[in-house]
């Protein structure tokens, strides 16, 4: 069963057009990656699932309700969960209190704070210490595990490895397949690390300006 | 010696004073970047709020702390609604929009109460210290302006109010993508900005007397010590007031009100030329 379904989707910013014609879809417990060059629309495809922009045509089923319409705000309530490029850490909240919030705006129970932790060893030094100056892979674990505070079902991941250490990637792969095969999360990735594209998805859609253009399992891709 | 302690006690009123008049501003200006031209008339609306509802039979203090925040709370919540939510993130467009409320207001109760100044005497007589005496009430509202700032840090530190405003403040599109509705906390952050300015308002109405184009007197003092603060609302504008509120009644003693105020303006500019990003721009960074 599909969680996410996406036909005919258009989006882009004001009167230019960056998707067309886009649609796929992802399994329960499915991670699916998307490849492409820069510019290809890769990141604008995850803005629009979010909600970040509104896609101008076609629709986007989320355990089957159409969420094209609605705020971002709305779609991570459902359990739509969006860790964008560049993470977006909040800079004058502490790591855990950027977990907290994630878990206080989604409704989650506040232990899961604690969890979280517990999945991430690297975050346990610094849970008191502010988000703006952590590392580029502290931020990028942080993000994951904000993220995974507010309980979703299927996760947007944009450019996860982009500026970390290979030890980090690994942990962070090694995290989400965990998850995948204990709470059945499904993820969409965006990537240019072949290894990390690889190493966790189970299917590969390339984009070329724009559209999807070949589906390949990830060998194939690499 | 007494001299001495009622100079003390007045500079601390006058800087309690200062940081209760800027607090609606800085709430208002530092979480969510609105330049609100309003305010002073959003104090002005807490003065007759107050006056009203006391003059209508109404026991003072619950037209100071009740009557007043809830009546100008109101106002702030159709304003947001009606006007600020349709410019966010505009801050030019609600400079001028929040411009022109200021001056709607100022007519509508100038049409309503007439250009002229009224006033409740201050309550609680006065405290006396050898040959001098100060007003208990000033001393009152010196206590409730540092209670309103501790009870503000409280908020913002400690509950999950405040750790929602705290991170929607810091970046708005992400909050949004964990699942927090923008515009219900940006509300809810005008109407709380309002409601203080309303109480601030009102405390100070028996004291300064209140007319139609009071907000005028206050809004550059507020502004001046909102902008000195720097990023941090309450560090910022506590830290703001208590130097130039200290340098206000000092040279008010020394040398009467006017230089008072022109030494204030003169501290801020000379601060803001060492400190352009503010007090809290060099000095307690990572406060709230």
């Amino acid at each position: 069963m599909s969680i996410l379904a996406v036909s005919n989707l258009a989006a882009g910013y004001g009167a230019i057009g960056v998707l067309r014609d886009v649609g796929f879809d992802i399994a329960q417990g499915e991670i699916l990656g998307i490849l492409g060059h820069n510019g290809m629309g890769k990141s604008t495809l995850l803005k629009a699932l979010s909600g970040a922009i509104l896609p101008s045509a076609g629709a986007i089923l989320f355990a089957g309700a159409d969420i094209a319409q609605e705020p971002p705000h709305r779609r991570a309530r459902r359990g739509l969960g969006y860790v964008p490029q560049g993470r977006q850490i909040f800079p004058g909240l502490t790591v855990r209190e950027n977990m907290a919030f994630a878990a206080r705006a989604s409704g989650a129970p506040l232990v899961i704070v604690d969890e979280m932790i517990a999945r991430f060893p690297r975050l346990q030094p610094i849970v008191d210490r502010a988000g703006g100056v952590l590392s580029g892979g502290e931020q990028q674990i942080l993000a994951l595990a904000r993220c995974l505070c507010a309980k979703p079902s299927l996760i947007l991941l944009d450019e996860p490895t982009e500026g970390i250490q290979p030890s980090i990637r690994d942990e962070i792969v090694e995290t989400l397949l965990t998850l995948r095969r204990e709470l059945g999360l499904s993820i969409l990735l965006v990537e240019q690390n072949l290894k990390f594209m690889t190493d966790l998805a189970d299917r590969v859609l390339h984009m070329e300006k724009g559209r999807l253009a070949f589906a390949a399992p990830p060998e194939a891709a690499a | 010696m007494d001299y001495a302690i009622i100079v003390l006690l007045q500079v601390v009123v006058t800087i309690a004073n200062l940081a209760l008049i800027s607090a609606g501003l800085a709430v208002i200006f530092g979480m969510m970047r609105i330049i609100n031209m309003a305010h002073g008339e959003f104090l002005m609306l807490g003065g007759y709020a107050a006056l009203v509802s006391h003059q209508a039979g109404l026991n003072l203090w619950l037209s100071i702390f009740v009557v007043a925040p809830l009546v100008v709370g109101l106002v702030g919540a159709v304003i947001e609604r009606l006007v600020i939510r349709r410019l966010y993130g505009r801050m030019i467009d609600t400079m001028l929009a929040t411009w022109g409320v200021s001056l709607a207001l100022v007519g509508l109760i100038t049409v309503i109460f007439g250009n002229t100044v009224a006033g409740v005497s201050p309550p609680l007589g006065s405290l006396e210290i050898g040959a001098y005496a100060i007003g208990r009430y000033e001393l009152l509202v010196a206590g409730v302006s540092a209670l309103l700032f501790a009870a503000g840090w409280w908020v913002l530190a400690r509950t999950p109010v405040g750790l929602i405003a705290r991170a929607a403040m810091q970046n708005r599109d992400m909050a949004a993508a964990l699942g927090v509705d923008p515009a219900r906390v940006y509300a809810a952050t005008f109407v709380t900005g309002a409601a203080i300015s309303g109480l601030a308002g009102a405390l100070i109405a028996p004291i300064a007397g209140v007319a139609p184009t009071i907000g005028a007197a206050y809004i550059a003092k507020t502004f001046i010590t909102v902008i000195s603060g720097g990023a941090a609302i309450l560090a910022g504008t506590l830290s703001a007031a208590g130097l130039l509120g200290a340098v206000n009644a000092a040279f008010s003693f020394l040398t009467g009100p006017v230089l008072g105020e022109v030494a204030l303006l003169a501290c801020a500019v000379l601060l803001l030329r060492l400190l352009p990003q503010g007090v809290t721009g060099r000095f307690f960074r990572r406060s709230l």
